[in-house]
């Protein structure tokens, strides 16, 4: 990782880990009553929203504020991307204003891509989530939360090594599980996509992942280790990819009998925002076996090291 | 490069066994007795190993001493003025004893003194932990060349030295041994 976190694959499995353990130490920040470092004085950090959100962008403004850097927020809605500016020229302002890091989320595929390659901006990217492509900071701050859940303190240096993965629902428009796919198969994880074919991209076999259709019968042979559930992007379908909203939450859907299915150590993880009485009933999204809060407070302090990592000073070159 | 050794296994315990006497000594002075206002941080990496042996000779000197609240250590790595300039550092842990450092006296303890930098960042680092009564430094080995007006309270061995040599601090807990060696 030098400047830019476009993809989960950018990481190596050292680079990973590195990331993971300095989260460690943010998230000891975190805890304490004055939560702030001055690491990255004197830097701005510009978080360029195409795409509403809301995790992701207060996570980051929260991270880059816990650092110390000055935060432009910036949301396609209310600015002159809605007199038709294109990327190129909000891009090009903002690095005329001085920005150090941009921060970017955009409903296309492949945006972070354009503005790390074409020249426009000096300063260090980091994908926050590009159309149905990738969402890094998503998949390291998952690996963080299953790693805390394991090996509680003693995280550190730690890889996820043969954990079992399970992940549900709306492959085909998720990032987050693109993302997650990758980073895990780094890690070390075994991945598993459960989902019904209309959910799948057209040729699935590139995954490096292990395909089933059917969630029941996935949890009682497969006995997962982690279920993460997907949210259902209805803004993203164009096209009936199941019947009706009833019949998916009844057979894809994580709900109490489901929970009890669960082998006692495993845990059920939702990136939010979730759809509750969708892919995900309430008592099991509020179960104690749920990670979704924690998965929040810990996108915080993994942000908090992926801003750390790209903008103090040159790297070693990568050993 | 030729490499000179300048402290030995036991002129180190000798310095760390009278650096925890200077510490209990001028705490006294403070205080009547017992340690309980005392906190012990060490500075990554060797800092922290020379904090803990220090820690352990005043517990046995001072028998009420409870050693979770004398000892912690204090990462100071988000705090460097150097971030911009050098490649990215590990963060490690930093553990401060329940009690907190409020109205405490910390002895911030570091294996060298050299530009004054570490401990420079270090007080930054306190400031967000805590208003201790007062801090001071203790350091095994003071090479000089300062460049902040900073000093230490407790020296373990001054040891005049030109930019270019090198210090090398080694101790059993992570090296193959104990000793202080010049490298030029």
């Amino acid at each position: 990782m030098n400047k830019y976190l476009l993809s989960a694959a950018d990481l190596t499995r050292d680079q990973a880990i590195e990331i993971l353990d300095i989260a460690e130490g943010m998230a000891d920040v975190n805890d304490r009553e004055i939560k702030k470092l001055p690491t990255l004085r004197g830097k701005t950090v510009v978080n360029l929203f195409f795409e509403d959100s809301t995790r992701t962008r207060i996570s980051f403004e929260l991270a880059a504020k816990r650092l110390s850097a000055d935060v432009i927020n910036f949301s396609a809605k209310g600015s002159s991307v809605s007199k038709g500016e294109s990327l190129k020229d909000t891009a090009q302002t903002l690095e005329a204003m001085g920005a150090d890091a941009v921060v970017i989320r955009h409903s296309a595929s492949g945006a972070a891509n354009v503005l790390a390659h074409s020249g426009w901006i000096n300063g260090a990217i980091v994908n926050a989530g590009d159309g149905t492509h990738e969402h890094p900071t998503q998949a390291l701050l998952d690996a963080f939360t299953m790693r805390k859940r394991i090996h509680g303190d003693n995280s550190k240096g730690k890889a996820l090594d043969g954990l079992k993965v399970a992940i549900v629902g709306d492959i085909l428009h998720s990032r987050v599980a693109r993302s997650n796919l990758l980073l895990l198969n780094t890690l070390g994880a075994e991945v598993h996509f459960v989902a019904p074919p209309t959910l799948l991209p057209s040729d699935a076999s590139n995954f490096k992942a292990k395909l089933h259709y059917s969630l029941d019968e996935t949890l009682l042979t497969e006995k997962p280790d982690v279920v993460m559930m997907l949210r259902v992007q209805a803004e993203r379908m164009n096209a009936s990819y199941f019947p009706s909203e009833r019949e998916y939450a009844r057979i894809w859907g994580f709900n109490a009998d489901r929970l009890k299915a669960l082998k006692p150590s495993a845990f059920l993880m939702h990136p939010g925002p979730m759809n509750r009485g969708l892919e995900i009933d309430a008592v099991s999204a509020d179960s104690p076996q749920s990670t979704v809060l924690e998965q929040v407070a810990n996108g915080v302090s993994v942000r908090m090291a992926v801003l750390y990592s790209l903008l103090s000073g040159e790297r070693a070159t990568d050993v | 490069m030729s490499s000179r050794t300048v402290l030995s296994s036991d002129d180190i315990d000798r310095a760390v066994t009278r650096i925890a006497h200077e510490i209990l000594e001028a705490n006294t002075a403070l205080q009547k007795s017992g340690t309980h206002n005392l906190v012990i941080l060490g500075i990554p990496t060797r800092g922290v190993l020379l904090a803990e042996r220090i820690a352990k000779v005043i517990a046995r000197n001072e028998p009420d001493t409870d050693l979770s609240q004398l000892l912690g250590r204090l990462d100071i790595t988000m705090y460097r003025d150097d971030l911009a300039s050098k490649p990215t550092r590990a963060v490690t842990e930093t553990q401060i004893p329940s009690q907190g450092i409020d109205d405490k006296v910390v002895v911030l303890v570091d294996d060298v003194l050299f530009s004054g930098r570490t401990i420079r960042a270090a007080l930054d680092a306190l400031n967000d932990f805590g208003r201790p009564r007062a801090v001071k430094l203790a350091v095994l080995v003071d090479r000089g060349h300062r460049e902040l007006p900073i000093r230490a309270d407790f020296v373990g061995k001054n040891l005049p030295t030109s930019r270019e040599e090198r210090i090398r601090v080694q101790l059993t807990e992570s090296d193959s041994e104990n000793s202080v060696v010049i490298e030029s």
